[in-house]
């Protein structure tokens, strides 16, 4: 089954990027595509330069490791682990000493407003705060792209404006795109472009300057 | 990750630590059940050759030889000296009427090879005056319960009457009757009257002279069967093992321990592993690889494993420790070759448990993390 077609979209460094669009019209699956954990059955895809199809197996999994930041919908916190040492999953993948991964960790937290629980477990922290450890996660290592998958559909309004707006201050560079998947249309002044999706296409894709192809 | 999850990581580790109690336990009973049937020949520390007739199985069914046999196995090359051994069963009876069927050694008159090294009380020497007796321990409690250990005292055999002028520590025999040691003149005079009541010589080899060779010698300058106390030992041990239902029994019990421990454990660790896969997915999509993932996971089982088994170890060890002072459970003991053993089926429980789970997790697509 055909989920993607006709797909021709760009996804520019320093800025947000939402990928909107009804349930089921393929956000998700583009999504995938884009962070190589799903590979195209047709067409081309160029991540950061590199053609995707070139990158397979144990390439693929240290370009994810190196480049990308992901932000889940329900966070998928490693239960066991404290704040700090969620954060520094990705540092401890990339092969980090275990002390020096978590200090970056708990220093990142400090800078999102969470140093004061960085040896929390997950399950004693909020919605909130869980998502905020989520973005420490993705952001530790400093990818060159971040996807977010519906980082606002666990939360209420009033949260999800808030770490929005964190997302926004710090994860948007001048050397990085970022990618958000949502439905949220509460969320969509955060964006600088908007594509939207419908039936395995990318429709349009607005701008916030206003322009529109 | 699974300590995340408090309920099946007790829940994992109570499945190891009840299958290594089981295991360990049952397989330390069998074992000292099993040494319990050769006890008697592991008693015996001063001759290292037992002879016997030819067809003999083991310790305790014996044909007896003749006096004759005797004197032709003292002039085999290589044989140091040879005595006599009575084994069988009497009935003693206390001052209060109380009796019990015991087993009794008659040892040789002279040396009294046979007689167990530990000695609670007495001294062995006075086996040599006539109408004594050595009784162990077990026998002691038995007929007077609760008393201190004292000499003097006298038991009944076949209407005659022993005094107790020694007691020994015996190794716990298989059928945990009392052991009464006397004279071989004495032993043959209170049993039931026979032409021959030479049960087994014991013999030990002249210096130079290796047991094996010896024993060799032995059977083949008189026809009858000679082996080290080791060799019969084990003979005897192995006897019970092929004609009793022990073995099945106990092995039925330690494979439902074995099964059971690895279902529980495989089923709680599999539960936890498709609980936690958006975990594992989202891992998988950040970059860590199948092999540090599986790595994550076997470390997780090897903890619950170690810890498990170091329970039901424990475990073992405290009944064990409880039990020490309990004459009926002498011998029964958890040998160190039980606990490697123990270690490595759990390992192997935890290996199985394991497996279906590291499976799931390597074929699982990453991409699984963005699906509702």
């Amino acid at each position: 089954m055909k989920v993607l077609r006709g797909v021709d979209f760009n996804v520019p460094v320093g800025e947000m990027t939402f990928l909107v669009g009804p349930s089921g019209c393929g956000k998700t699956t583009l999504l995938s595509v884009i962070a190589g954990l799903l590979n195209p059955s047709s067409g081309s895809l160029a991540v950061l330069g590199t053609e995707m199809a070139e990158v397979k197996g144990a390439r693929a999994v240290e370009f994810r490791r190196k480049n990308l930041g992901f932000v889940f919908q329900q966070f998928n916190l490693l239960p066991a682990l404290t704040a700090a040492e969620n954060a520094a999953v990705p540092l401890l993948a990339a092969g980090w000493k275990r002390k020096t991964a978590v200090e970056k960790g708990a220093a990142l937290l400090d800078e999102l407003g969470l140093g004061h629980r960085a040896k929390a477990l997950p399950n004693t922290l909020s919605g909130g705060q869980q998502q905020r450890v989520a973005f420490a996660r993705a952001l530790i290592h400093e990818p060159k792209l971040i996807v977010c998958d519906e980082p606002t559909s666990a939360l209420d309004a009033e949260t999800g404006h808030y770490v929005m707006e964190l997302l926004r201050k710090i994860a948007v560079r001048p050397e990085r795109a970022v990618l958000v998947v949502t439905h949220d249309n509460r969320i969509f002044p955060f964006a600088d472009r908007i594509a939207h999706m419908n039936d395995g296409l990318v429709e349009r894709v607005e701008s916030s300057t206003g322009g529109t192809h | 990750m699974l300590t995340g999850d408090k309920a099946k990581y007790l829940g994992l580790i109570f499945a190891i630590a009840f299958s290594t109690f089981l295991m360990s336990h049952q397989v330390s009973i069998f074992c000292g059940l099993m040494n319990r049937t050769a006890s008697q020949i592991n008693d015996v520390h001063d001759a290292s050759i037992w002879v016997m007739d030819a067809k003999t199985q083991y310790v305790d069914e014996v044909k007896a030889l003749t006096d004759q046999d005797l004197y032709r196995i003292r002039g085999v090359e290589g044989v140091e000296w040879a005595v006599p051994l009575f084994k069988g069963t009497s009935r003693a009876k206390g001052a209060d009427g109380k009796f019990r069927g015991v087993i009794l050694m008659g040892l040789d008159d002279s040396s009294l090879v046979g007689l167990p090294r530990s000695i609670r009380l007495g001294d062995a020497k006075a086996l040599r005056d006539p109408e004594t007796m050595a009784l162990d321990e077990t026998g002691y409690r038995f007929f007077f319960p609760g008393e201190p250990y004292a000499l003097g005292r006298t038991l009944d055999l076949n209407d005659r009457t022993l005094k107790i002028v020694a007691i020994v520590n015996s190794s716990a025999p298989f059928v945990n009757l009392p052991v009464v040691y006397t004279k071989y003149t004495q032993a043959v005079q209170l049993v039931g009257r026979e032409r021959n009541q030479l049960s087994f010589v014991l013999a030990r080899s002249a210096q130079g002279f290796n047991d094996e060779d010896v024993a060799r010698r032995i059977g083949a300058g008189t026809g009858l069967k000679a082996v080290t106390g080791e060799a019969f030992g084990w003979e005897t041990i192995w006897y019970y093992i092929n004609n009793t239902g022990i073995p099945i029994n106990f092995g039925i019990t330690v494979v439902i321990a074995l099964v059971v421990g690895t279902v529980v454990a495989g089923q709680t660790f599999y539960l936890f592993t498709v609980e936690n896969l958006k975990q594992f997915g989202a891992l998988k999509a950040i970059g860590v690889s199948d092999w540090r993932i599986v790595r994550m996971i076997l470390m997780q089982a090897l903890i619950v494993g170690a810890v498990g088994y170091g329970l039901g170890i424990a475990m073992t060890a405290t009944f064990f420790a409880a039990t020490a002072d309990n004459l009926d459970l002498r011998g029964f003991r958890m040998l160190p070759q039980i606990m490697v053993g123990t270690a490595g089926a759990v390992f192997l429980i935890v290996f199985l448990a394991s497996a279906i789970s590291v499976r799931r997790v390597i074929v699982l697509e990453p991409a699984v993390v963005f699906r509702g």
